[in-house]
């Protein structure tokens, strides 16, 4: 485990928090954006220059609307869920490494160095879960259980997914620790083993998307459904604040994406031969990863239509389980008998 | 839905991310409007003589849906007269807030006096104001009356937002 001193993770972390937030409130206009673009339209472009400054329209606009507090809610936690929500995302974050250690001006790019980077992550986004299912129980409404339940169910059945994806890598890799499975390179593993983990990778995208209650699965938003799910009573900051911590959970899980499989902040080797240490670039190479994989989350919510719930569960637990089970399965049996 | 038919609507949408789009952006670029569009309706003049073409006979406010046309008639003064007819209108309001834009006034109209002609930036302020009359239609007016009024408290001259293909029914009009 390297790691820097206790004071610079203090403001390595508040850094990224910022960052993140600051990442966040550009994602939603970039994907109004892209989604208009995808529709043959223009998406906002008024207010600043190409929609620059619409984030701060919103923000203010979120601030000074009527924050409400149902009646019958139980206060304490119709307060805590949206803060559960938007840490567990933002601390999802903490684990993934940027770059080589020590080639941020001499600090480590990554808040922290895990030997169970994965465990977290996924410890961490079960404890989001909570978020949820917390703020439909705490508004107390018909609507608000039914779909925060709904969204629970869907978010711990994909993890299933999640988990099983992840242990094709971690047998390649060997270890936990994100910072050595991008540094044991997954590009550099026998072909023999590459059906396994591009089947791995196509499941974890899924199941990743799944995760984030992100179209084609985002029933718990889709108003023709429970109104609002478990987002029903929240108003102004709180509702900014589950907001907040969807868009902000799209990071890590594209971040892990891209760390996991396509091989984290490094870039492909014959770069080198342009700029010497150009696939070594901290931050760059996994921003442009995390940028794909974003784009590709906003593509798939331009173009599909929404899971039913009953076709969702079942695709969840029966197909995609399957095929999670296989990749590890096929790349376990690669790994015994082939390489 | 199999991951081929996925990766194929994921190709159209693609392609449509490189497309220009066909918004138009609306104050900055003018909305292309075709003929027949039926938007403000125009009091139209004989292009020869100069005399209204309505003659009073109340055919469209007995054709209008909503009854938004309220038409009173008067004699013709035989020294100068309004209209070609014996009888003009001498009140002609039509309630732009009951008008549909059906164009079936148009349709009764036996002389083709009222056309609807392009006009459609027609939003005001106070229900009084939506009550056009004849000041307000006849062929020569331009732009509803709130344009007219922003124009002239600014001093400028009034700007329509379209441009329209042609219409011959529309005699006199030039937008």
């Amino acid at each position: 485990m390297i790691n820097d001193p206790l004071w610079i993770t203090f403001v390595k972390a508040l850094l990224l928090c910022l960052v993140l937030l600051g990442a966040f409130a550009y994602m939603t206009v970039i994907e109004r954006r892209l989604l208009g673009r995808f529709q043959h339209r223009y998406g906002p472009n008024r207010v600043g220059f190409r929609a620059a400054l619409q984030p701060i329209a919103d923000a203010i606009k979120t601030v000074f609307k009527e924050d409400l507090v149902v009646s019958g809610a139980d206060k304490f936690v119709y307060f805590l869920a949206p803060a559960i929500s938007i840490t567990c995302a933002l601390a999802a974050f903490g684990a993934i490494p940027a770059g080589p250690a020590g080639s941020l001006f001499g600090f480590n790019p990554w808040v922290m160095d895990l030997d169970i980077g994965v465990l977290y992550i996924f410890a961490v986004t079960g404890l989001g879960v909570y978020g949820i299912f917390l703020g439909g129980w705490a508004a107390n409404s018909k609507y608000a259980l039914m779909g925060s339940l709904r969204s629970s169910a869907q978010i711990i059945s994909y993890e299933l997914g999640l988990g099983l994806s992840v242990l094709a890598v971690l047998m390649v890799a060997g270890t936990l620790n994100l910072r050595e499975i991008v540094e044991a390179g997954i590009w550099g593993v026998s072909p023999w083993l590459w059906p396994g983990l591009a089947l791995a990778f196509a499941s974890f995208a899924v199941s990743a998307t799944a995760e984030i209650n992100r179209s084609p699965f985002d029933l718990p938003e889709a108003e023709q459904e429970l109104v609002a799910g478990y987002l029903t009573e929240y108003s102004s900051i709180k509702w900014a604040l589950y907001q907040m911590a969807e868009y902000v959970n799209m990071m890590p899980s594209a971040a892990l994406m891209s760390t996991l499989f396509p091989g984290g902040w490094k870039a492909p080797a014959f770069l080198d031969n342009l700029i010497p240490g150009m696939s070594e670039w901290p931050i760059i190479w996994l921003v442009a990863k995390m940028a794909i994989f974003m784009f590709t989350f906003i593509w798939l919510k331009a173009t599909l239509p929404r899971l039913r719930y009953d076709q969702l569960m079942r695709f969840g637990w029966l197909r995609l389980f399957e095929v999670a089970l296989l990749s590890a399965l096929i790349t376990g049996a690669v790994i015994v008998f082939v390489v | 839905m199999s991951v081929i038919d996925i990766a194929k609507g994921m190709g159209v949408t693609l392609g449509h991310l490189f497309k220009k789009p066909v918004t138009v952006s609306y104050p900055e670029q003018k909305v292309q409007l075709k003929a027949r569009f039926r938007g403000r309706h125009h009091l139209l003049r004989h292009p020869d003589t100069g005399l209204e073409k309505c003659i009073g006979c109340s055919l469209c406010a007995a054709a209008c849906p909503s009854y938004a046309i309220y038409v009173e008639a008067a004699e013709n003064d035989p020294a100068n007269p309004v209209s070609a007819g014996e009888r003009y209108a001498k009140i002609y309001e039509i309630n732009m807030l009951r008008c549909i834009f059906c164009g079936f006034c148009e349709e009764a109209c036996p002389t083709g006096a009222v056309v609807l002609g392009h006009e459609f930036e027609l939003a005001d302020y106070r229900y009084q104001d939506f009550v056009y009359g004849k000041e307000d239609m006849l062929v020569g007016v331009k732009g509803s009356p709130w344009q007219r009024r922003e124009a002239a408290a600014k001093g400028t001259e009034v700007v329509l937002g379209f441009e329209a293909e042609h219409r011959p029914e529309l005699e006199g009009v030039d937008y």
